[in-house]
């Protein structure tokens, strides 16, 4: 293990090589050390809020390109008319107040010999330790067809919150009572297990307010529901009977946005509105640094007491791109940003990091305006096994409206935590 | 590597067997980071989920126990009781007993 502390190397507007000489005077002199992350996210800012929490001798640059945060978690709410865009979009001018340095541009390359990334307005930054949370990649190429129908704004995946997100809803309001909604779920793993379902409860609440002759085609590129199978499919029974024409095994091959199709294996479906959602990897950064090291460059292999990639030294991985057993959530991310926030306060300080990390996952799912379901459990690092689901961890079989306020309750909290 | 684990878990359990009045170890300060995310930061709720921050200690303890026994009525509590240690819920105990 590497603990000797390398030269901080402050911000230079005048690329690498200045960066690399011209401040390392001013950075040995100070002797603090750097950690950048790149990715705002949900495990981003939460990483950059903790490594300032628990030690603030460490200068931490938070880098990311967005204005503002919008929340993947509740997005399905604001498909389904329960919420709004502005509920779910939240500022970053809390985190400065940790003494977290924002940087709003988009990193387009990293050099981890030489621990520096570069931004797209050729600034260099560079780093004793650097955190990735770019969350995923849409393949939105595995898809024949996509790409088109995406870019003519006729077809949307709406997987990572935002625009599109608005763009869903609003082809939703604008479809006939009587029309079909499309939704196609990738193979696991993707980002939000039960995402998809409850997106289709949301939108089937939806329908059985505004547009009760309307039907959902739920096309699953899985064997079966993949999250809170009992949930759903009480809720699909007993909310939306004869609304919902579930289908597993049926992963998109190509969608049409001319004649409104989705083309399966075994099936052509034509719909009013579609909602692709394609596969997915790591998110690019990952890419640009080496990191995504899984046999087929997919995802990122970590050491599960640090998040440091067990292929790129000083590099650390959390959230979505890791490949692990843990579901890839919002929730998940914030707590691989703690374990490995903790995991670097003590490498840079010489000492050992935690060696029985212990992380939980909770996940509330809505299955209508009034009623939420979860799953939850709590994962124990075992040397030689990684993290171990605890017993008699999962899901509820039954929402309710309690699990709702809960639901409601959660969102607020994780927000305030990610972004205060 | 594998004796230095196994050296640093023993130290961990001593402190948490030992109930530390000063800074919490890390492995305390992470596992109740992990509350937060549905708790409220610093512990203190926004919403319906209870708040944690200055919680007297026996009290958490004792709810802990009791959900992981299944003696306490909850709805995702058991869930996430049920994966932590008796020496954990008092290390946590602690900790939050002294956010204000």
């Amino acid at each position: 293990m590497t603990l000797n502390r390398r030269d901080f190397l402050k911000i230079s507007g005048a690329g690498a090589a200045v960066t690399l000489t011209g401040c390392a005077t001013q950075a040995a002199s100070r002797g603090r050390p750097h950690v950048v992350v790149v990715g705002a996210g949900f495990g981003g800012a939460t990483c950059a809020k903790y490594l300032r929490q628990w030690d603030p001798n460490i200068d931490v640059t938070l880098i990311e390109p967005n204005d503002k945060f919008v929340s993947c978690p509740i997005s399905n709410w604001v498909i389904g008319g329960l919420r709004t865009m502005d509920d779910i979009t939240h500022g970053y001018d809390r985190l400065p107040r940790h003494g977290i340095k924002m940087v709003k541009d988009t990193v387009v390359a990293i050099d981890p010999a030489k621990r520096f990334v570069k931004t797209r307005s050729g600034v260099s930054i560079g780093y004793d330790r650097l955190v990735l949370a770019p969350g995923i990649e849409i393949l939105t190429d595995t898809v024949k067809g996509f790409n088109e129908a995406e870019t003519a704004g006729k077809v949307v995946h709406a997987w990572k919150a935002g625009p599109q997100t608005a763009l869903l809803r609003k082809q939703l309001e604008a479809m006939p009572d009587g029309g079909t909604f499309v939704m196609s779920v990738p193979a696991a793993p993707y980002r939000c297990p039960p995402g998809p379902y409850e997106r289709a409860c949301m939108v089937a609440n939806y329908f059985k307010q505004a547009k009760p002759k309307s039907k959902i085609i739920l096309l699953d590129g899985n064997p079966d529901i993949v999250s809170k199978k009992p949930l759903f499919t009480d809720a699909w029974n007993t909310f939306y009977p004869g609304m919902i024409d579930y289908r597993p095994n049926n992963a998109p091959l190509a969608v049409d946005s001319g004649t409104m199709t989705v083309t399966t294996e075994f099936d052509a479906v034509k719909g009013d509105v579609l909602n692709v959602v394609p596969k997915q990897r790591a998110g690019e950064l990952c890419a640009l640094a080496g990191a995504r090291n899984d046999s087929a460059g997919n995802w990122c292999m970590v050491n599960f007491l640090t998040f440091e990639s067990t292929t790129v030294p000083n590099v650390h991985v959390i959230g979505d791109s890791v490949l692990s057993s843990l579901p890839k959530s919002g929730h998940m991310a914030t707590n691989h940003a703690k374990i490995c926030a903790a995991a670097i306060v003590e490498l840079l300080a010489g000492r050992q990091p935690d060696p029985i990390p212990v992380v939980a996952n909770t996940c509330y799912s809505a299955t209508s305006s009034t009623t939420s379901g979860y799953v939850a459990n709590v994962y124990r690092y075992e040397a030689g096994k990684g993290y171990v689901s605890a017993p008699e961890g999962g899901a509820t079989p039954k929402g309710d409206e309690l699990n709702f306020k809960y639901n409601d309750s959660w969102a607020r909290n994780i927000w305030a935590e990610v972004l205060s | 590597m594998y004796k230095m684990t196994t050296l640093a878990i023993a130290g961990f359990v001593g402190l948490a067997l030992s109930g530390f009045a000063g800074a919490a170890d890390i492995h305390t300060k992470s596992i109740a980071s992990t509350c937060m995310s549905c708790h409220g930061p610093g512990g203190k709720s926004l919403g319906a989920v209870p708040s944690l921050a200055g919680l007297d200690k026996d009290y958490f303890v004792k709810s802990m126990k009791e959900f992981k026994a299944g003696t306490r009525a909850a709805s995702i509590m058991k869930r996430h009781a049920n994966g932590y240690t008796d020496a954990e819920f008092e290390a946590m105990g602690a900790y939050f007993a002294g956010l204000k």
